[in-house]
């Protein structure tokens, strides 16, 4: 498979219909890239005319903006609007919840205007045009699974609804946890917190809803956010090495079903 | 005898209306310190918000039971308060039910004794719920009334308000009652126990319930100014001006992204332009006057540390404490203003004196508690300025955001990898 970059598409004359914007966690973190690799091979087989930046991809700013840090924030936001309007950037997808809301709601005052979605929002989208189709044997059938709503996607944008209804089209039970949707517990990374050791408590956040994932007995876990994946999988490993109970992107889910 | 009583209950509420409105003035003031104005766009939507949140108590309703016992309060307020205009004419002309007379002249006396009826049903329930309220907060021990926020008094404050109000509706109830010429629903019922009573001592019981009951009205309107119970009157204000856009979107600081601008095209800054005081959030006069206002709006709740990630996993950090360190700061300015004509620095401020870093570094901005606040309060603001005012003013960071800045800034990621290497996941797709 073949992931053509903005530049490579210019050199041939080609426009992208949309650009994947694959943001740090996705371009260097292990397990993130697992995640990057299977939204790709989605696209490729749903017939998506997409492209990356690649190596002019740079952070959004979005940890140094939560952080307090703005100068840094306006540093990488001025160079990654020089970049996107350079190439006319239309519209984005990314799978990243972070990088979504900053794309989405914090560029376009600083002159950086696209059409932004979530990854969970334009898999939803190609499921009912009917461009991804699922294998007759599709593994996820009758499985049950929780889906764990990334603040960022959630409460911040308001978007509920997308991965559970790419979930419900896989004949998937979903098992809501106790606290779901507007009122999900945060799994403790957002606000800059990935970066940092969490600070005086009697209880890591990720525990606090990994114990509630495993609450609900289901065979999966279901994520949208690398940075939620990472500290779902970190909770539930430390509660239970043995439970083994897998976090997945609703991308990979996706792609192991896929024809 | 009659005219003496007539002058005192003038003297009465112009003193009493004359300090309402100047604290009020005293609170506007306050507000209006804060940096930047209220935005008053989209008009319609934000009307909607008001009917919505304030006037519909749309987040309420996510505990219904609390929900209903809350409209109680809420209708019986508004409602009862009508029967302040006839208790304000009587005060003023001397006279006894004066809307009682005129409706009787119109013929419609069943239509005043329907009033009053509904007066005094909504009194009996206001009263059943002050007291299941008592309970809750003091028998039950409801977790969220039980934190350390509320030590001294602000829960003494949230009890005042609650005895209060059962005085004042049975002080209506009682009033009522003695009054042996009506026949109410509730008081009525009430009536057999002063039977014994000779009909002098029932006038003088009727008219000092009375008394007591508009003094009782004009104290509590002037404890409100100095309590939590503000909340009647800002929630209306507080939800207009809440936020429109997304809750994700953090307001832009248009001097950093020039000061930015400036640095990579040197050609557009202008000449001799100076560089802005400060960054960020220090004190209360650097937020913004919605901050401020989300400050006074606060009635301490609790929902929304309740919900906080942070304080359920046992950090320091609680967002409705955010809000009453705000306030706190905020009266302690305006006192200073009030003494010395302007604020003068008292060494003291917002940040580390009220609120310490490690309460604003145990933040993961997940919104729950802007989603919880039932009035559009927004704890997380005031948090991120105040951040902001340590990164950038203090250079005030832990060692690893430190890292995170300075790999971002030469390697394009919070995380040393090489900038090359961005794309090598494609080599293995």
């Amino acid at each position: 498979m073949k992931v053509s970059t903005m530049a490579e598409m210019m050199a041939s004359g080609q426009t992208p219909e949309v650009l994947f914007w694959v943001g740090c966690a996705g371009s260097f973190d292990l397990r993130a890239q697992k995640i990057t690799k299977a939204f790709a091979t989605i696209l490729d087989k749903a017939g998506v005319r997409y492209a990356i930046l690649g190596k002019e991809e740079a952070c959004t700013g979005d940890p140094a903006r939560r952080a307090g840090n703005e100068f840094m924030f306006q540093m990488m936001a001025y160079q990654n609007i020089q970049i996107l309007n350079g190439y006319s950037i239309k519209k984005i997808v990314t799978t990243c919840p972070h990088c979504f809301n900053i794309l989405k709601n914090e560029y376009p005052v600083l002159g950086g205007n696209y059409e932004v979605i979530h990854h969970t929002q334009f898999l939803q989208e190609l499921i009912e045009q009917g461009k991804i189709k699922f294998t007759d044997s599709n593994e996820w059938k009758g499985k049950s699974i929780t889906y764990h709503d990334s603040c960022y996607l959630g409460r911040a944008n308001e978007i509920y609804e997308a991965p559970r209804k790419v979930l419900e089209s896989l004949d998937m039970e979903l098992r809501e946890m106790k606290r779901c949707k507007s009122k999900g517990l945060c799994c403790g990374a957002g606000g800059a917190q990935m970066f940092k050791e969490e600070e005086k408590g009697d209880k890591r956040v990720n525990m606090e809803r990994a114990d509630e994932a495993i609450e609900t007995k289901s065979d999966f876990v279901a994520s949208a956010c690398p940075f939620c994946n990472t500290m779902l999988s970190d909770g539930i490993k430390n509660r239970d090495e043995e439970l083994g109970t897998e976090v997945l992107d609703i991308a990979e889910i996706i792609a192991k079903a896929i024809q | 005898m009659a005219i003496i009583a007539q002058i005192l209950f003038i003297i009465l509420t112009a003193t009493a209306l004359y300090l309402f409105g100047k604290n009020l003035l005293k609170i506007r003031r306050n507000i209006l310190i804060g940096k930047a104005g209220f935005a008053n766009d989209q008009k319609a939507r934000r009307w909607k918000n008001v009917f919505l949140l304030a006037l519909g108590q749309k987040k309420m309703f996510k505990k219904p039971i609390v929900a209903i016992l809350h409209l109680i309060l809420y209708v019986g307020f508004i409602i009862i308060n009508i029967e302040l205009l006839e208790i304000m004419a009587d005060g003023i002309l001397g006279t006894h039910r004066i809307f009682e007379t005129y409706f009787e002249q119109f013929g419609l006396a069943s239509l005043y004794n329907f009033i009053i009826n509904s007066f005094e049903i909504l009194a009996a329930l206001v009263l059943v719920a002050c007291i299941v309220f008592l309970v809750r907060r003091n028998i039950l021990k409801l977790k969220r009334f039980m934190s350390n926020d509320l030590a001294g008094w602000p829960r003494s404050d949230a009890n005042y308000i609650l005895i209060a109000e059962i005085i004042l509706m049975s002080l209506f109830l009682i009033m009522n009652a003695a009054d042996t010429e009506t026949h109410f629903i509730i008081s009525a019922s009430l009536q057999p126990l002063l039977s014994g009573i000779n009909s002098n001592t029932l006038f003088i019981i009727e008219h000092t319930a009375w008394w007591l009951h508009i003094i009782g009205i004009y104290i509590f309107m002037n404890y409100l100014p100095y309590s939590k119970h503000l909340h009647i009157i800002l929630a209306f204000p507080n939800t207009y001006y809440a936020p429109l856009t997304p809750k994700g979107m953090m307001h832009n600081m248009p001097e950093v992204q020039n000061e930015v601008l400036y640095a990579m095209q040197p050609e557009l800054a202008p000449t001799g332009a100076a560089a802005p005081a400060s960054f960020g959030a220090k004190d209360v006069m650097d937020l913004s006057s919605k901050n401020l206002m989300d400050a006074y709006s606060c009635t301490e709740c609790g929902r929304c540390t309740a919900a906080c990630p942070a304080n359920i996993t046992g950090k320091l950090l609680s967002p409705r404490k955010i809000m009453m360190a705000t306030r706190d700061r905020l009266e302690e300015v305006g006192k200073n203003m009030d003494l010395n004509q302007k604020f003068v620095s008292d060494n003291k401020s917002l940040l580390h004196d009220y609120i310490t870093v490690e309460e604003l570094r145990a933040c993961s901005t997940c919104n729950a508690c802007v989603e919880e606040c039932p009035v559009s309060i927004s704890p997380l603001d005031i948090i991120m300025e105040l951040r902001r005012s340590l990164i950038m003013e203090e250079s005030n960071a832990p060692q690893e955001w430190n890292s995170m800045f300075s790999n971002i800034e030469n390697n394009f990621a919070p995380w040393k990898f090489a900038p090359d290497d961005r794309d090598a996941w494609t080599n293995q797709a």
